[in-house]
């Protein structure tokens, strides 16, 4: 199904929870929304879900496949929804949960017993909790309830999947396996995705596209390595991982170049031809790369590098050293003007 | 060893209390409790089985008997009905004077069951607001069951919103929400969901609405005018038997409330329980 969200505008008393929205998800794509607590994402996900309203002063509209749905009561709106904390009915069974949704129908549509119970079946395999069916929500871990959830949202086969946070109350293994799984489930059944989350790792890894959300304004909208190599603004580079500002100043005009740890260099020869000089106050080993605290001895600055434990061995650094601090590329913004 | 000796010398100290509480407060709730709750049924069986069954032979007991369960089957209801109403309005939506609301309800406990009482007469009353047209339209609130009833809801009001309220909010709208978003009707939302997720609360509300709707004395009094066979509930009845020396009969129908309240203790007592139960299973699964 197609979405459109056109100049959407919501306030909440005098707060403004949206500004002016514009976005168009592409059917089968899985979207994310990014976005710090507060930036609006939740809020523009329920409206698209119809948990919250166009008030009388909000302005836009939201369309789905071409027709504005404010109207449409949200139990037609072909939608499953996944709560961040699960929301399962606490007093069913697994298998009562997932069945909810059909046995609710209005007789004349309503599958029969045994047609719910085979859905039911085939969803609890596909959430490989088949054996599960009786055991009630509280008997489940976290990861295995919100598994349960997205079941119980794909039993009436919705046109749209909107996650809220999913993984946000589960820990980290869980957390990453889980949205492996659901890259490949929702790859697989092609549904039409939108999720919801502050963690820019999570969006990176499973989005097709990601929708940076920030103070009720969408900052960028691009593939994860749209926003993450080419950033449009501050706001983005900031958000979506660590990043030095360096700042060049002429007699009438400053330059600012955001890098990333990764994307300096360390130079051990006392050359003049480097960005900065700084020291190396902290190393850390563990991780996948070498992370390195180094304070600038110019400004007093901390200057945050990333490099692989290969060049790392390479250079032998040791803390208390001074090096130079070399940009592998460089990145500004127009509101630096340059670059 | 110093600490050693400190800690042997604390915990000496704390067996005397602990065991000198423990006896106080058994003391005292023999005394003033368990002694008067017994006498309750030796007085009532003091002339015997016989007389005890007699006293529930008359005319004015039996009367006093049915209008008080009539009384306790309108309010209980109406009671249940408006605290669902406003137990969901408070713990589900936000809004302008919800404090305002939230400590109306409580305005019952608060307020002396005497002065519950009086306003009905101030307003229903032959010289109150409405009093002069209730008379023209030949109705009669004021010295009549209609009053008694009102009383009685006003009195008992707060029981099962102040029960579901807390579980209510501890719950939030999720579920709800979910239910809605599956293509459930606001009805089978409520029966599917909301209701099993409060259903221990509510009875415990209800029950315990339901012993004091029952035991009402002051606020009834006020408005009932104490018409034997009319406008008399039990607790009423007592008073009128127990005045007239006939302590047999006014014990016998003391036993019946008695039984009442210690029925409505153990249903507490399980009810309580299940419903911890159900908490801590909320607790597990955040």
């Amino acid at each position: 199904m197609n979405i459109k969200v056109k100049n959407l505008t919501k306030y909440f008393g005098n707060f403004t929870a949206l500004d002016n929205i514009n976005l168009d998800v592409v059917p089968g794509e899985l979207l994310a929304l990014l976005g710090p607590s507060g930036s609006g994402k939740t809020t523009l996900l329920r409206m698209i879900a119809g948990l919250e309203v166009l008030d009388d002063n909000d302005i836009g509209e939201i369309l789905f496949n071409n027709e504005n749905i404010a109207d449409k009561p949200i139990g037609d709106r072909d939608i499953g929804f996944v709560f961040q904390h699960y929301a399962l009915f606490k007093h069913m069974t697994v298998f009562e949960n997932i069945a909810f949704g059909l046995s609710v129908k209005p007789k004349k549509e309503r599958p029969s017993k045994s047609e719910i119970e085979t859905k039911v079946n085939k969803l609890l395999k596909l959430i490989q909790l088949d054996g599960f069916a009786h055991r009630f929500p509280w008997q489940l871990s976290g990861g295995q309830r919100q598994r349960v959830a997205l079941a119980r949202a794909l039993a009436v086969e919705p046109k749209v999947l909107l996650l809220d946070e999913p993984f946000g109350a589960l820990d980290a293994k869980v957390r990453a396996d889980l949205r492996k799984w659901l890259k490949e489930l929702q790859s697989e059944i092609g549904i039409t995705t939108i999720l919801v989350t502050h963690d820019q790792e999570e969006a990176l890894e499973v989005a097709d596209r990601i929708v940076v959300i920030s103070k009720g304004k969408i900052e960028q909208i691009g593939t994860p390595e749209e926003v993450f190599h080419n950033p449009k603004n501050e706001f983005v580079i900031n958000f979506l991982g660590n990043v030095n500002l360096f700042h060049e100043r002429d007699e009438n005009s400053e330059q600012k170049y955001h890098i990333r740890p990764h994307e300096l260099e360390i130079v051990l020869s006392s050359s003049s031809d480097v960005i900065s000089k700084a020291q190396i106050k902290y190393i850390q080993l563990a991780g996948s790369q070498v992370k390195i605290d180094l304070q600038d001895l110019e400004n007093g600055k901390t200057i945050l590098v990333e490099l692989s434990h290969h060049e790392f061995k390479q250079k032998s650094l040791n803390i208390g050293d001074i090096v130079g601090i070399n940009p592998r590329q460089l990145r500004t913004f127009k509101d630096g003007a340059g670059i | 060893m110093k600490t050693f000796n400190n800690s042997n010398g604390a915990q000496s100290e704390s067996t005397l209390v602990k065991y000198g509480l423990i006896f106080t407060a058994i003391c005292f709730l023999t005394i003033m409790l368990l002694v008067p709750l017994i006498t309750i049924f030796i007085e009532a069986f003091r002339k015997g089985i016989e007389a005890y069954f007699l006293a529930f032979n008359d005319q004015y007991v039996l009367q006093a008997v049915k209008l008080t369960v009539i009384t306790a089957l309108i309010a209980v209801p109406l009671n249940l009905v408006f605290g669902v109403c406003a137990s969901w309005a408070i713990a589900k939506y936000s809004f302008f004077g919800k404090s305002v609301l939230i400590t109306l309800i409580d305005l019952p406990f608060a307020v002396s069951p005497v002065i519950s009482g009086f306003v009905y007469v101030l307003l229903f009353g032959a010289q109150g607001w409405f009093g002069h047209w209730l008379i023209e339209n030949d109705v009669q609130i004021i010295f009549a069951a209609p009053g008694i009833v009102l009383a009685t809801i006003f009195v008992t009001f707060p029981f099962v919103a102040r029960e579901l309220i807390p579980l209510m909010q501890e719950q939030g709208n999720d579920e709800e929400q979910a239910a809605l978003l599956l293509g459930a009707s606001g009805f089978q939302t409520f029966m599917k969901v909301t209701i099993p997720n409060i259903k221990w609360g509510l009875l415990y509300g209800v029950i315990l609405c339901n012993a004091r709707a029952m035991g009402e004395f002051g606020a009834v009094s006020v408005v009932s005018g104490h018409i034997q066979g009319v406008t008399n509930t039990m607790p009423l009845q007592v008073e009128i038997l127990y005045n007239e020396y006939n302590f047999v009969a006014a014990f016998a129908v003391s036993t019946l409330l008695a039984i009442l309240a210690l029925l409505t203790l153990v249903l507490k007592y399980s009810l309580e329980w299940k419903a911890k139960k159900q908490l801590e299973k909320l607790k597990e699964e955040e």
